[in-house]
Formats: structure tokens, sequence, C-alpha cells
């Protein structure tokens, strides 16, 4: 493992909201080629860790290592442009738009020839037939029209669409918030297949989630967040769902870390 | 599987029929096939429906009252009345789908005809030159309002209010409050009134500015529907801070918006130049508020990212439909605004039950 580099490798990070402490000077490392879930109670500052990693959030404090060089992502499309790909718990779609528009948004594909250089014109048959693949993938099969605007959607299906663009764009690491809470069964069981195929081509995920069983069976490893900071990483091997749900709660403490202040 | 000697084992054990489900893409049987879910199921997928409808039957009502009304003089007069109202109205459909609004629209485009009229008549400049100095001070002033409303992050009303009264000092200021005769324009800078020219066809006289306005709105509704601009612009009305987590340059896209709606602005100016065959500081202060009352008739959404292009120029339509209909009923002037005011009201109205129904 020595010689191992961390592909996203944070240290220090701090995120005060106003007077509110989001993060609190926490470390963070995603190696190449594992799941690594991020778990730890509502507040513990996973989310805002996890957009600071994404680019949605500039920290006060700290720095970020992308394959060993430094990162400084002023907006989410500069993470992007890095091969970061983030599904936000809020999901971030146009509810107006349609399915295809919304996977597509800020990278459309343009048509080739004059069409698409001096006109600029979308090619929208290819990006439709895309997003239709990549849903049926995930095995969404209940979307009717491709077309068919995200707010005539159900919670779960917009979920799978978000989940759709970020396995399909990702290309050094892809960021999961959420990705099951709301799907069905079947879907859940999908997006796990489907994180475990992105890591088959060898690219990095890192997955929060409040789901243990589903933690569990996908995770390498497992970063427990606590009051801002990273506690510890463990592995799921070594270790029981009520250890780490004690860890993060702060029921019990791992060997050899003591309470931050 | 659970059996009675041997109870549920893994935790999984429920996804274990999985790898029988459907796979089809779903699919139910079309019963909706009566009369009102088609003409709804038709006004849903084609909202700019709405408006052509109401203007067929406003054209139909008014022929009725007033005979003059459907006589091709009168159709061809609603055309030249509705060009300016009608380009005025293309920017502000782009600012609207931004959840924006443009009060200055107005300012902007009598500030960019003096600029081309003093520079063409007084200042000797060639009338290509002045009316690209003009277009290019449009954007400007565009520009001014999108950098304080992308990069102060300040509410748009409030920075176009504020902007609205600026410019209209600069255009006092610049014009110390004199107009320029058509007279002057005629004999120095003729081509100005380029647009004011047009041809006849079987009695009614087109306007080349007329036939601009149908061009100007094509090359947009194909901008805002077929390009990735377009649809950045919708997301960003749609909602700013999902457009900004998708990887969209909200700020830039806004600004550039606001800047469009300048340029069109500054070439409206042109126009109305051609329009109104002079220069005046004091025409078109009723602008700004027809713009509004057009792009909300034609069905785009104050609250952004739903609306169309077609929709404000016939909503420009069916405003000017009105005016002239009733004008030629014999109605004062100051029904018609009451009329054009409630008509305002009527459609929004009906626009959202019929949104709400269709859904």
């Amino acid at each position: 493992m020595t010689d191992v580099q961390p592909i996203l490798k944070a240290r220090g990070l701090m995120k005060r909201y106003g007077t509110v402490v989001a993060i609190n000077g926490s470390d963070f490392d995603l190696m190449p080629g594992e799941i690594l879930a991020v778990i730890g109670d509502n507040g513990a500052g996973k989310s805002t860790l996890i957009k600071a990693l994404s680019g949605a959030v500039t920290p006060d404090h700290g720095t970020i290592e992308l394959d060993g060089k430094p990162v400084n992502f002023r907006s989410p499309d500069d993470a992007r442009h890095a091969g970061i790909e983030t599904v936000y718990q809020n999901l971030a779609m146009s509810p107006a738009l349609s399915i295809a528009d919304n996977m597509f948004l800020g990278r459309e594909w343009r048509k080739p020839g004059i069409m698409g250089q001096v006109f600029r014109q979308m090619d929208r048959p290819r990006m439709e037939a895309f997003a239709r693949q990549k849903l049926s993938e995930l095995g969404l099969m209940t979307i009717q029209d491709i077309n068919q605007a995200v707010e005539t959607l159900s919670g779960g299906q917009r979920q799978g669409v978000a989940v759709a663009r970020a396995a399909a764009f990702g290309s050094k690491v892809v960021i999961l918030d959420e990705p099951t809470a709301a799907l069905g069964v079947k879907e859940s069981r999908r997006v796990l297949e489907l994180i475990r195929d992105v890591r088959a081509r060898g690219i990095p995920i890192i997955l929060i989630s409040h789901n243990m069983p589903h933690v569990f069976e996908v995770a390498d490893r497992i970063h427990i967040h606590r009051l801002g900071r990273r506690l510890c990483v463990i592995r799921p091997q070594d270790y029981s769902m009520s250890d780490a749900v004690a860890f993060m709660t702060g029921a019990k403490l791992p060997e050899g870390v003591t309470e931050p202040v | 599987m659970s059996t009675d000697d041997a109870p549920t084992k893994t935790i999984s054990d429920y996804e274990a029929v999985l790898t029988k489900a459907d796979t089809a893409v779903a699919s139910f049987e079309k019963d909706d096939q009566t009369l009102s879910h088609r003409i709804r199921s038709a006004l849903r997928k084609n909202p700019t429906l709405i408006p052509a409808l109401v203007l067929l039957i406003s054209i139909l009502a008014f022929g009725i009252i007033a005979d003059r009304f459907l006589q091709i003089g009168a159709l061809s007069t609603i055309l030249k009345q509705v060009t300016v109202t009608g380009f005025v109205a293309l920017a502000q459909t782009l600012v609207i789908l931004t959840a924006g609004i443009d009060l200055s629209v107005g300012e902007i485009l009598v500030l960019s005809s003096l600029i081309m009229g003093n520079l063409a008549v007084y200042a000797g400049f060639p009338v290509w030159l002045a009316v690209l100095i003009g277009m290019a001070f449009g954007a400007l002033m565009g520009l001014v309002n999108g950098v304080l409303v992308a990069r102060l992050k300040l509410p748009p009303f409030i920075v176009t209010l504020g902007t609205f009264s600026i410019f209209r000092a600069l255009k006092l200021w610049y014009s110390q409050s004199e107009s320029i005769r058509n007279a002057d324009i005629e004999e120095k800078a003729a081509n100005l009134l380029w647009f004011g020219k047009g041809f006849n066809i079987g009695g009614a006289s087109i306007l080349y500015g007329g036939i601009m306005l149908i061009v100007l709105a094509a090359v947009l509704w194909y901008v805002l529907n077929h390009t990735a601009w377009g649809r950045h612009v919708h997301a960003i009305g749609d909602d700013p801070d999902a457009a900004m987590l998708s990887g969209i340059n909200v700020s830039r896209t806004l600004i550039s918006v606001y800047a469009v709606a300048g340029l069109i602005c500054g070439f409206a100016a042109w126009i109305a130049i051609g329009r109104v065959g002079s220069v005046s500081p004091i025409s078109f202060e009723t602008v700004n508020l027809a713009s509004i009352t057009a792009v909300v008739i034609g069905g785009t959404s104050l609250f952004g990212g739903r609306g169309s292009i077609v929709g404000s120029v016939l909503g420009a339509f069916i405003v000017q439909v009105f005016t002239t209909g009733l004008s030629l009923a014999g109605v004062d002037d100051y029904w018609q605004m009451f009329a054009a005011g409630c008509l305002v009201i009527i459609a929004v109205a009906l626009d959202q039950s019929l949104r709400r129904a269709s859904q």
C-alpha cells in the first residue's frame, strides 16, 4: 500500500457557514479503483465535505490533490472538467427540461459538419439514444418517453436519471450522495451493480449513504465522519455494522483514536 | 428463499426474485382519445397554441364587430404598429426566461436610436457605422445590467429599475431633450429609414421591419431550442442552483442574456427610426410595459424556465389587434388601455388553468 498514492486527497479542509462549522480540519483519501463509503450522523459534515471535493463549495482552508497535483475547484464545472462527476442529494436537475437535455446539460453534443460547427445545432437524436441506453442499463424501464420533462418523473426516477448521468460521464472519480435514498428495491440493486461496474472500469467511487447493508456490501473501505472530521477509516471485513454505527454516533471510540475536541 | 425449517437467511434475500423482473419499457393502452383529451394533450405539447388561438379568435371577433377590421389595410397597419414592440418583446423574452425582468429595454432602445441619429445626421458618420455603434452601445447597456445581476447578485427588478432611471437621465442629457427631425434624416442619412420602407402586395404594405421581426423571431426560436446556450437559458430560469451544479457557468450565461437583449434593443432602435421617421428622446415611453405584457400574454412564465419566442410575438399581436380593433369600433383610448389590462389578467388566468388541467 505504501507506493499507491491516493487519487483524490484532501488535508485539513475547513468550512464555516457564518458561525456554524460544517467541516473542521477534515482529511480525506480516495485510493485508485476503490469504493469508499462515507458515513456519519446527520450534520456531521458529509455533504459539505463532498461539495468541497466536487467544487460546489470552496473550502476556507485546506488542500485538495487530484492525482498528486493540487487542484483548486472554483465551480462544479471545474471539477467536471477534471473528471469528477457528482450526484447531489437534491439531484441538480432542471424540472422543465427533458431527460435527455438534463443528462447532457453543460456538455451537449453538437451535430457534425456545418450545422454543428457554425450553427451550433445540438445532435438531439444521438443524445436521446444515448440517454435511453444509459437508463436501460440502470433498469429504469418505467420511463416511457425520453423527452418527457423531468418534473413529470417520480422522485426515484429522477434519482435514477442523475445516477445514470454521473456513471455515464465520470472519468476519474464518481461521487454519489445518497444515490439509493429514493429508489425502489430493483433500482437500488441496479445502482449497487452499477457502482461495481464503474469500479470495474477502474474508476473509484465515493458513496455517501445511511443504508448500512448497502455500505457494507459494496464498500472496500469506510470513512467514518464525526463532528466535521474524519474519525477513522475501517474495512468492512474487520468490523460489524453496529460497530460502525457506534463509531459514527460517538457511542464507542475506535482503537487508537482519541475523541476530537 | 425462506422455508419452514430455514427462515430468511440473508439480508438481501428479498432481492432474489429480481432476476425475473420485467425488462420492457413501460407502456400503456391509450384510452385518452376523447376530443377534450386530445385538445389538452395538443396544448400541453404546444403551449404556443393558446396565444395562437386567442389571436385567431380575437381577429375574427373584431372582424364581426368592426367591418373595416378584416380589410387588408387594417391588418397591415397592425403589422406595422406591432414591429417595435415585437422586437423589444423578443429581448424581454430572453430575460424573462432566466426568471429575470428588464425594465430598461425602452430606454436602451431610445438611447441607441439617439446615438445612431446623432452620429449619422450631425457627425457625418456613414449610416452603417452609426448603426453599428448604436447597436454596440445597446449591447453595452445590456452588459451593465447583466454584470450587476450576475456578479453583484442583485435582483433583476432592482437593477433594471435603477438603470431605467440612469439610462433615461443619460438619454435626456445626450439629446439635450431635442428631437432629430425627419427632414434632416432624409436629407443626410436616408438609409437610417430603410426599415420603414417596404413593398405592396394586393393593397397591403409590408415593411422590411415587419419581415425582420419574423426573421429574428425565427433565429431566436432556433437558438433557444436547438443550441446548448438556449437550453442553458431555460435551465437557469428553472433552477439556478441546479444549473450551477450541472456545470453551467450561470453568471456568464446570465450576462450574455442581458447583453443580447441590449443588442436586440439596439437593433430595434434602427427599426424604430424607420417606423417613426424621426428620433425623439420622449418616444417609446410605454414600450417597457408593453413588452412585458406581450411576453406574459404569450404564455411565458415570469418565474422563468418556461415560455416561447413565438408566443411573445403572438402576444404582441394580440395586444395590437385589441387596440386597433377597439379604435376601429370607435372605442375611446382609455377603454383600449382598460381592455389591454383585462387581457393580461385573463390570458394568465387561462394559461394557468389550462396548464393545471393538462397535468
